[in-house]
């Protein structure tokens, strides 16, 4: 059976998880050192270990996120993420940074390490890169390749691969975009953010609410209307042709959520090892009912049958879903 | 502290890349990265321009390199990547897998898109054979000081995004393509109607981003006026300036003064880009580590 990796923002949300079936759970610590670096979220080294030791007495994994870059001149926060984690007890680490995958490379030879999909290795001179040169035994694929192309990846490399299935979705190769920075200054590589809360501002304006990234408006929607987080790749921005007629639209990608869960037995066909979820930033009620959905769908898969279809349609809550760069028409 | 030339990201007729590359042979830039970074469908388009180009910057006295792209996912890419290795340039990294095509302890460079955020990276990619790394255009001063000193210790040269729109995300996805409602794979090279990126505005008109294809470029165009005194100081060994439309050849030359002069010329600096690229606006927020979109000093407003 493929390996279900969901996610823990919080102690709570791990319980949840395992709880509801989750083979693997991930989290980080609660600092710039992973990439859910979100006020009220993550866990103290205290909660990291009794986490670990909670989901290993129930036979569920803690995989521990440590995918930022680390800073130039201040790289011990992050040697220090990992050696904690490893004595904390973690399954693996998920590193993103070169210098961080050969510094645990050489200090920590026995902790496992995957690669965050903030490495963004998208094909398999890649992988078989930081396979070789770090030993990594698992690698998240970054959200650019079609299933197909998976499956190509998969037959050149020897090690596991991870994909996403749900919940939020990144639009750009992961780990190489500053359009957060640019806005705000604060970046996904560097703090651990992505169009931070600190930076949204909302506001009425004639009779439109309109929502704010640091000086940029990135929504603007009906009074009454739902108004969408501003995550910078899903505004709406206007863009002139050639004629200088504006077009006005999502530019980058709709404000829509990854659902692949038709995908499954395709995915376990292509080779993938393990399906995970997003969504660290998300409730622990939220986590388990995904996840419950989830490890009866990969449990279908698993015994070739259809996908449960209804399953997860009131779990995106009306909002759109796509199956992003699965689908090569999405390019 | 000199001037490198970094590659174009846009898609270019033969005939002005041919123009360009000749006007660079003329200007004072010390080195000049040449090849396709962004999408490899543009390549075969403007490919034969190469050799030529290569070999007037040559004789003009130009180290010169051939860029990877900067994100390569399909077999043909990979193979383009070994056609670079076999033209007998230094390949300037872009995207990591690159390496694998490069011999062991052949000399490399790295450019912007590798993310070498700090030492332990630097000092591993050092170990591979590379002797040229240009920072991530979002890395603030305090961060490039310390590798352009760790750097020096390892003898890597460490270049900085000194120049032009910065390169802010890259995707699988094309945004030309999808602006006028097709896919990737059917793009009909729209990207070339824009020479220098097609404006991507906010719903309020405030000019914000600028797409190139899969890639997303920042608007306003980077300068490091301000800073140069200040880079100098920290030990880094070139700009790096990115090109653009326009007359070229006169940025690089009014940078090339700066370097020449003694500190506090930024103003002056910024005066003349703004002459030369009329209507352009600049920014230099990602080095004071603050909003990338910001501009420091008395030209900010």
């Amino acid at each position: 059976m493929m390996e279900l990796v969901c996610p823990a923002g919080t102690p709570a949300a791990l319980r949840a998880a395992v709880e509801a079936g989750a083979h693997a759970v991930y989290c980080g610590f609660n600092d710039e050192t992973n990439a859910r670096n979100f006020p009220g979220l993550n866990f103290n080294r205290e909660e990291m270990a009794e986490g670990v030791a909670h989901a290993h007495a129930r036979g569920a994994k803690v995989l521990v996120a440590i995918n930022t870059f680390p800073r130039a001149g201040d790289q011990g926060l992050w040697h220090r993420a990992v050696a904690d984690a490893g004595a904390a007890g973690a399954d693996a680490v998920i590193l993103a940074d070169i210098g961080l995958l050969a510094h645990a490379a050489e200090k920590h030879p026995g902790l496992r390490l995957h690669l965050s999909v903030q490495a963004a290795a998208a094909n398999p001179d890649a992988i078989n890169l930081y396979a070789e040169s770090f030993g990594v035994k698992r690698v998240v694929l970054p959200r650019v390749l079609t299933v197909d192309e998976i499956a190509a990846i998969n037959r050149e490399i020897d090690v596991e691969t991870e994909v996403f299935v749900f919940g939020g979705l990144c639009v750009m190769a992961e780990g190489r975009c500053a359009l957060s920075s640019y806005a705000t200054g604060k970046s996904p590589n560097m703090n651990g953010v992505c169009s931070p809360a600190s930076h949204v501002a909302y506001a009425e304006v004639n009779g439109a609410q309109e929502a704010r990234l640091g000086e940029f408006l990135i929504h603007r929607t009906p009074k009454g209307a739902t108004a969408p987080y501003p995550t910078l790749c899903k505004g709406c921005f206007s863009s002139p042709d050639a004629k200088g007629n504006d077009q006005v639209g999502h530019i980058f990608e709709d404000p829509a959520s990854l659902d692949a869960t038709h995908l499954i037995p395709a995915l376990q066909k292509a080779g993938v090892s393990a399906l995970k979820i997003e969504g660290r930033q998300r409730s622990r009620a939220y986590v388990a009912q995904v996840v419950r959905a989830f490890r009866a769908a990969v449990e279908a898969a698993d015994r070739g049958l259809p996908m449960p279809e209804s399953l997860l349609a009131k779990l995106t809550e009306g909002q759109a879903s796509t199956t992003g760069a699965y689908a090569k028409i999405w390019r | 502290m000199d001037l490198t030339v970094g590659p174009n990201a846009f898609f270019w007729t033969p005939d002005n890349l041919r123009a360009f590359y000749a006007g660079l042979a003329e200007t004072p830039v010390a080195r000049v990265v040449i090849g396709e970074w962004v999408c490899s469908k543009r390549l075969p388009f403007w490919q034969d321009e190469i050799p030529g180009a290569v070999a007037a910057l040559q004789a003009a006295g130009k180290e010169v390199a051939v860029t990877s792209l900067a994100l390569i996912t399909l077999k043909r890419e990979r193979k383009q990547t070994d056609d670079l290795v076999a033209m007998g340039l230094p390949v300037e990294v872009n995207d990591l897998s690159a390496l694998r095509h490069i011999p062991e302890g052949t000399p490399f460079w790295v450019g912007p898109m590798v993310n070498v955020y700090n030492e332990g990276t630097l000092m591993w990619l050092a170990r591979r054979g590379a002797t040229r790394v240009c920072l991530p255009p979002e890395l603030p001063l305090s961060a490039i000081a310390a590798l352009a000193k760790a750097g020096s210790e390892a003898g890597v040269a460490v270049e900085v995004w000194a120049h032009g729109r910065a390169p802010l995300a890259i995707s699988g996805r094309c945004y030309h393509a999808r602006l006028t409602d097709r896919a990737k794979d059917s793009c009909q090279f729209v990207c070339a109607d824009d020479p220098d990126g097609r404006d991507v505005d906010t719903l309020d008109g405030r000019a914000f981003l600028s797409v190139n294809g899969v890639q997303t470029l920042a608007r306003a165009v980077t300068t490091a006026a301000h800073q140069i005194a200040a880079l100098r100081e920290a030990g880094v060994a070139a700009l790096r300036l990115s090109p653009h439309t326009g007359n070229f050849a006169a940025v690089a030359a009014a940078y090339a003064e700066s370097l020449g002069s003694s500190a506090g010329q930024g103003e002056a600096l910024v005066a003349e880009l703004k002459r030369l690229m009329p209507g352009a606006e600049f920014c230099d927020g990602f080095l004071r580590g603050e909003v990338g979109r910001s501009l420091s000093g008395a030209s900010a407003a």
